[in-house]
């Protein structure tokens, strides 16, 4: 009975379309409390894990986006940290926003953002774990990189858009680079870093990050002349992105 | 597991944002005790587990569920309930409360507590989701009251005597939300010191107080529980009286929305301690005479 019951009030409450559920006492208008309430509160939680996204569209159009979004894909879990992975993904084919083409990118760095945050926690290893060993182990080593690390590659100036809508810099978008951007995305203490990528920095990354041995890593930069293998390398250890050598 | 009455930790106390996670370190420690709903720590790690950890080192810590959806007619999720007892064993909290209300439906979360009928059948359902949750954690824990928006006609048990019946099925106690109190009675037209008079204080282990709004819509009997502002006079006044009948329950302030600066949250704080201190001291003179 209660199951027939439960299952009526759960779909009046995510379509709004549907009758106020048979069996309410009172004014059935005060269902809407909490069809507001479900709708409110999700639309509040995307917002703050997507505040540049809604900066970009503005309060209205965000919320008509995000209550799309809730319809299409509402939570499948009471741990609403999780909620909001599928956002960029559904903003590619949110036909209203066309018209911003690096919105869902945005997105995608706003996400990485969240999950590195709430990644596991792990030490930054320093690159003095490569010193001491002779050669041959050198080439066998594989990276394990920081649980928080997210590499992600856009056709858009993503982390620059990104950067300017922090409360700490001037928003100056009329300088924003014209091409596209490689973003590492990583959290080795309690702050997350945005960092943008050099192409061949950004493909060095992807290659360590991989698990492939140091010794292939370093044939490959054989083909490639613009990896800087030492100084890229450096500069992983050196944000913290790797956390054990093995 | 404790007797009723038996309190775990005592005075007043706050929910934590992560927007006051510093000044909570940086503070003297005037709030003695913290609540958190365990669903915003189900991460693997980061600044939440952080400072969590941090400040349970220097204070008692309850956690207040949100998600077991423990009226809901669906089984328990397994999946959520190990989550919460891998929190119960790592931040070894003094409290651990849920709602008397659903959240889940066919695996579909609505991020709402939401009202059921209070029935034969659903009185079963509660005392055996009650059971299964004390079961799985090995701790009782505190169920409370809701507010609510809408009655059932299928109702048969008022809501008293219903939580009165799964606190004696179950052993668990009773968490009383005095803001849902008056929430409650004044949507369904009822007293809230009626209800008040019949609630059973002696399963009480922690009292919430949070702000209200009243309905913009035009419902002016309408109120909503949206814990983004301060706590309205009528609840203190709740609050003073049940405090004056019943002596000292641990009281938590809760601020979900619309965050204040730290020092206006510690100041709900220190006015429940205030009437929590009248109160003692009224006690005092009375055992003196």
């Amino acid at each position: 009975m209660w199951h027939d019951t439960a299952g009526q009030f759960a779909r009046s409450l995510i379509d709004p379309d549907r009758a106020v559920p048979d069996g309410l006492t009172g004014d059935p208008a005060r269902f809407n409390v909490y069809r507001n309430n479900v709708a409110v509160g999700l639309q509040d939680i995307l917002g703050e894990t997507f505040p540049v996204v809604r900066e970009l569209v503005g309060d209205e159009f965000f919320s008509a986006m995000a209550r799309a979004f809730i319809q299409a894909l509402p939570p499948r879990s009471p741990v609403l940290i999780d909620y909001g992975g599928g956002f960029a993904d559904f903003i590619d084919g949110f036909t209203p926003a066309r018209s911003l083409p690096y919105l869902a990118d945005v997105a995608r760095l706003e996400w990485a953002r969240h999950e590195s945050y709430h990644a596991a926690d792990a030490e930054p290893a320093s690159i003095d774990v490569l010193t001491g060993g002779n050669p041959s182990d050198i080439e066998n080593l594989r990276f394990q990189m920081h649980p928080s690390l997210r590499l992600m590659r856009s056709d858009w100036p993503v982390a620059s858009i990104w950067q300017a809508h922090q409360a700490n810099t001037a928003s100056d978008l009329s300088s924003l680079p014209e091409e596209g951007e490689q973003v590492m995305v990583v959290r080795p203490h309690l702050s997350v870093e945005v960092r943008c990528l050099e192409p061949a920095a950004f493909e060095f990354a992807e290659r360590v990050a991989s698990g492939t041995p140091l010794g292939r890593v370093l044939e490959d930069s054989n083909d490639h002349p613009e990896w800087d293998a030492s100084a890229c390398l450096g500069a992983l250890f050196n944000v913290g992105a790797v956390c054990r050598v093995v | 597991m404790t007797t009723a009455g038996q309190h775990m930790i005592s005075g007043c106390g706050a929910g934590i944002k992560p927007a006051h996670y510093r000044d909570i370190l940086g503070q003297e420690p005037t709030v003695g005790w913290f609540e958190v709903h365990p669903e915003n720590y189900m991460g693997a790690g980061g600044p939440p587990h952080a400072y969590l950890t941090e400040i349970r080192q220097r204070h008692a810590l309850s956690l207040h569920g949100v998600g077991l959806s423990i009226g809901g007619p669906n089984p328990l999720d397994r999946a959520h309930l190990d989550r919460l007892k891998t929190l119960v064993d790592r931040y070894e909290p003094a409290l651990v409360s849920e709602h008397l209300a659903w959240s889940t439906h066919q695996g579909q979360y609505f991020n709402d507590l939401l009202a059921l009928p209070y029935t034969q059948e659903t009185l079963n359902l509660v005392s055996d989701h009650v059971d299964q949750v004390q079961e799985h954690l090995g701790r009782r824990i505190l169920l409370e009251n809701p507010s609510t928006y809408v009655r059932f006609e299928a109702s048969t048990i008022d809501e008293i005597p219903f939580l009165k019946e799964v606190a004696g099925r179950t052993g668990c106690g009773l968490l009383l939300d005095i803001n849902n109190v008056f929430v409650s009675c004044t949507n369904h037209g009822e007293s809230p010191e009626s209800y008040l008079d019949g609630f059973p204080f002696d399963l009480v282990g922690e009292v919430h107080l949070a702000g209200h709004a009243v309905d913009g819509g035009g419902d002016q009997g309408l109120l909503i529980d949206t814990h983004d502002r301060p706590v309205a006079d009528p609840v203190w006044a709740l609050y003073t009286r049940v405090i004056g009948q019943a002596g000292a329950f641990p009281t938590l302030i809760e601020w979900d929305s619309d965050i204040p600066e730290w020092p206006v949250l510690a100041g709900e704080v220190a006015r429940a301690d205030s009437i929590l201190a009248a109160a003692s001291s009224n006690e005092g003179a009375r055992d003196v005479a």
